[in-house]
């Protein structure tokens, strides 16, 4: 017997029987596929096993549910856990810390600038379906989102910002040739400031090549990468505008 | 439940109705003097025209952009292609295409015939393509004839793995489970392609994108597997979008058996221009009627983004007007099929009660429609024997107030499209359900002054408010003050805006021809 305060195993009923239960589907049919689905458990490292459930469900597919022993132990004194890990607020407890903390509609500008004719990013942040299951922007009741699209002039930009008053501007730049995307973004980030409206907005911008560095860099606030998720953004702003005490600039 | 339970006050009804009329017919109105490029495309696929040019680019794009191109797409497809066929007295239209997009044929150059001739040109050309969509419903009425799907509520199931050749197995899983209509998925942000694209595809993201080849293939294993099991299992797709009038189109051509059709889907959820979608949706139900395809709409969407407790009404909201919408593209009530959901906060107390009084209410008020219930999604986690747990609460109340159209729900909502034996976990649930609960809806009567009853005329007074108000200031003004879930649509903003072409004089309404 281990010492049990550093040696660990799965628990289901008693301590130590390493109970794990598992299900999969083996695209070969019964009960040829049912040798497969032993040889894989055992190959993951179970002993033990006990298919309590298997199915075919046609077209060649077989289902399997199964149970297994895990016999080794993990020896707990080796890892070390971060606690500073950064976690982002789920949807619902964003928008309870809008309601909470801003109690009005943060207003966003949102665009692909100049030759850039790709929304895919844009979409992905702003549109209400969002990304891989995490809602977009337009879902949170706390924003209130004017999506200009896609191949939007500077000029226009300003010109649209002067109009709506926004909190926020979120530009995306998808495709870089040439370094083009570099030149509209920094193109922007001075215009903004010849026409004093630099200080009244969260500047926000985001492609597959963006890093916060590059962003600082540009003039911008942020920058998000490849991967981000929509409440990275949402979680972003609604944290910056409280910070940096941006809410009432228009007024 | 029976029809009359809830014993709404008639006379309410028939007043939502006639406000959702308006507000109807306001819409038909405002949009009568355009076309769109999508709908000038799918008039040529009306026509047969298939295939790609040499760049890759689908026939249709590549004739309507010339023709737009040279500011002469607002005399209508319809019109230009009858005189270029007189004129160069030839009736292949595919090669008069192809001719057209090699620049063999300048199309600035081509002076217009005698406009007689032309119409009823015109006129047999739309004739004889409406013939072949005719043929497949009748196909289909011989099919549902011979092999009907007898058990209600219909269990509808999605496969989405991006390649049509992965998914014709899944496919074939279902429907031997015990499927009875099965919607391919489509690939990521198909909705806001302005083209339709060409062949069977392997390579699609969150889903597979919707072709004519893709269309036939499915619903050819489909055919195979309805003969087998004596059950012809549907087939659905996704009319929505920048495409929608080309994607109904195809539907019909392809025999498939229904559309997920909404304008107001698009407007909200992918920033379409709400003028565009609105023309483009009016084609498509014209189209898919004359194919006998009945439409799902997605008003299950408006409370995903929101809170069904709070914004229920607006479910019903755009049920009134949606039904209308369709009536005036001449669709009969058993081809509409209003779309709901079951995402009320699973921690509300007494939830199952206000998602019975719901699922009822919409059942009273369209007793003719064929109901599309979509279940949980919104407060599914990674817990997915809870999500299985809710999944069975859903196919309860579905049972109980005669759903028609029941899209199942799957445990690993909100981690991943469904895996294959997700499916089957879910249609099982679903059918022990269903079997169980075979006669229940006959055994329940609802308290007068309980809480499901009391739930139901709240939702149903709170929807004849809010509909009175956009039928006095209209349905693109109501999209601007953000109405619908919380989200503002400019009519003049949005993806798509530069489709939309006002007609001419010359311009032939295929609504008329018919």
């Amino acid at each position: 017997m281990k010492d049990k305060e550093k040696f660990i195993r799965p628990y289901g009923d008693t301590p130590d029987d390493g109970i794990i239960q598992i299900s999969f589907t083996i695209p070969l049919p019964l009960p040829f596929s049912r040798e497969v689905a032993k040889r894989i458990v055992k190959e993951m490292g179970l002993s033990d096993e006990n298919i309590v459930f298997e199915k075919d469900i046609y077209s060649g597919f077989s289902f399997f549910i199964i149970y297994g022993k895990f016999n080794k132990y993990i020896d707990i004194s080796k890892i070390k856990v971060k606690n500073n890990e950064l976690t982002i607020p789920d949807f619902f407890e964003i928008e309870k810390i809008m309601e909470e903390k801003i109690g009005k509609k943060i207003k966003i500008i949102a665009c692909t600038l100049g030759s850039d004719a790709h929304t895919v990013g844009l979409d992905a942040i702003i549109n209400a379906k969002g990304y891989n299951g995490d809602n977009g922007l337009e879902r949170y009741k706390g924003f209130e989102i004017l999506n200009l699209g896609s191949q939007i002039q500077h000029e226009l930009l300003i010109k649209k910002i002067q109009e709506y008053k926004p909190n926020v501007v979120l530009i995306s730049q998808t495709v870089t040739q040439k370094n083009i995307h570099l030149k509209n973004l920094t193109l922007l980030s001075e215009l903004l400031e010849a026409e004093n409206l630099r200080d009244k907005i969260l500047l926000i911008c985001g492609g597959y090549k963006i890093t916060p560095e590059l962003a600082h860099e540009l003039g911008y606030d942020m920058g998000f990468g490849a991967n981000t998720y929509p409440s990275q953004v949402a979680y972003y702003i609604v944290n910056e505008l409280i910070k940096r005490n941006l809410l009432d600039k228009w007024s | 439940m029976k029809i009359g339970t809830l014993s709404l006050d008639e006379r309410k009804i028939i007043y939502a109705k006639s406000l959702g009329k308006k507000i109807a017919d306001d819409v038909l109105e405002e949009i009568k003097p355009y076309t769109t490029k999508s709908i000038e495309r799918a008039i040529l696929r009306i026509f047969g025209v298939n295939g790609v040019n040499s760049k890759g680019i689908p026939y249709v794009n590549s004739i309507i952009d010339k023709f737009q191109e040279k500011n002469l797409i607002s005399k209508g497809i319809l019109f230009l292609i009858s005189n270029a066929l007189i004129k160069f007295n030839t009736n292949s239209i595919q090669r008069l295409i192809e001719e057209i997009d090699e620049d063999k044929i300048n199309i600035t150059k081509l002076e217009y015939g005698d406009k007689e001739k032309i119409k009823i040109l015109a006129k047999d050309l739309i004739k004889d393509g409406v013939s072949k969509i005719v043929k497949k419903k009748k196909e289909r009425e011989n099919m549902i004839l011979k092999y009907p799907l007898k058990e209600k509520p219909h269990l509808y199931v999605i496969v989405a793995t991006g390649n049509i050749y992965e998914d014709a197995k899944q496919v074939k899983s279902a429907a031997y489970l015990g499927a009875d209509f099965i919607a391919i998925i489509r690939s990521t942000a198909q909705s806001l392609l302005d083209y339709v694209p060409y062949g069977l595809t392997t390579e699609g993201y969150g889903g597979t994108y919707a072709t004519q080849e893709n269309f036939r293939f499915i619903r050819e294993i489909l055919d195979e597997v309805s003969k087998d099991i004596k059950k012809y299992v549907k087939l659905v797709n996704y009319s929505s979008g920048l495409c929608m009038p080309e994607i109904s189109t195809l539907a019909t051509l392809e025999r498939l058996d229904l559309m997920v059709n909404d304008a107001l889907y698009g407007i909200l959820f992918r920033n379409l221009n709400p003028l565009r979608t609105m023309i483009d949706q009016r084609f498509s139900r014209f189209i898919l009627h004359i194919g006998g395809i009945p439409i799902v709409t997605g008003e299950d969407n408006l409370i995903k983004t929101i809170d069904s407790k709070e914004f229920y009404y607006t479910v019903i909201v755009s049920q009134i007007i949606n039904e209308q919408l369709a009536k005036n593209c001449g669709m009969d009530e058993n081809e509409i099929g209003l779309g709901h959901a079951f995402e009320l906060d699973p921690n509300l107390e007494n939830g199952f009660l206000y998602e019975i009084a719901q699922a009822q209410l919409v059942r009273e008020l369209f007793p003719n429609s064929p109901i599309k219930f979509m279940p949980p999604t919104r407060y599914k986690t990674g817990n997915i024997f809870l999500s299985h747990v809710m999944d069975t609460l859903f196919n309860i109340v579905a049972n109980l107030t005669d759903q028609e159209i029941q899209l199942l729900g799957m445990l690993t909502e909100a981690l991943h499209t469904p895996l294959v034996h997700d499916r089957y976990l879910s249609i099982e649930n679903a059918k022990y359900i269903r079997n169980n609960l075979k006669s229940i809806s006959n055994e329940f009567i609802i308290k007068d002054d309980g809480i499901i009853k009391k739930r139901a005329v709240e939702v149903f007074d709170k929807a004849v408010e809010k509909l009175e108000e956009i039928s006095s200031m209209g349905l693109f003004k109501a999209l601007e003050k953000g109405y619908f879930s919380d989200t503002k649509r400019l009519k003049e903003e949005g993806r798509g805006y530069e489709g939309v072409i006002k007609k001419d004089d010359d311009y032939l309404e295929i609504y008329d021809l018919l």
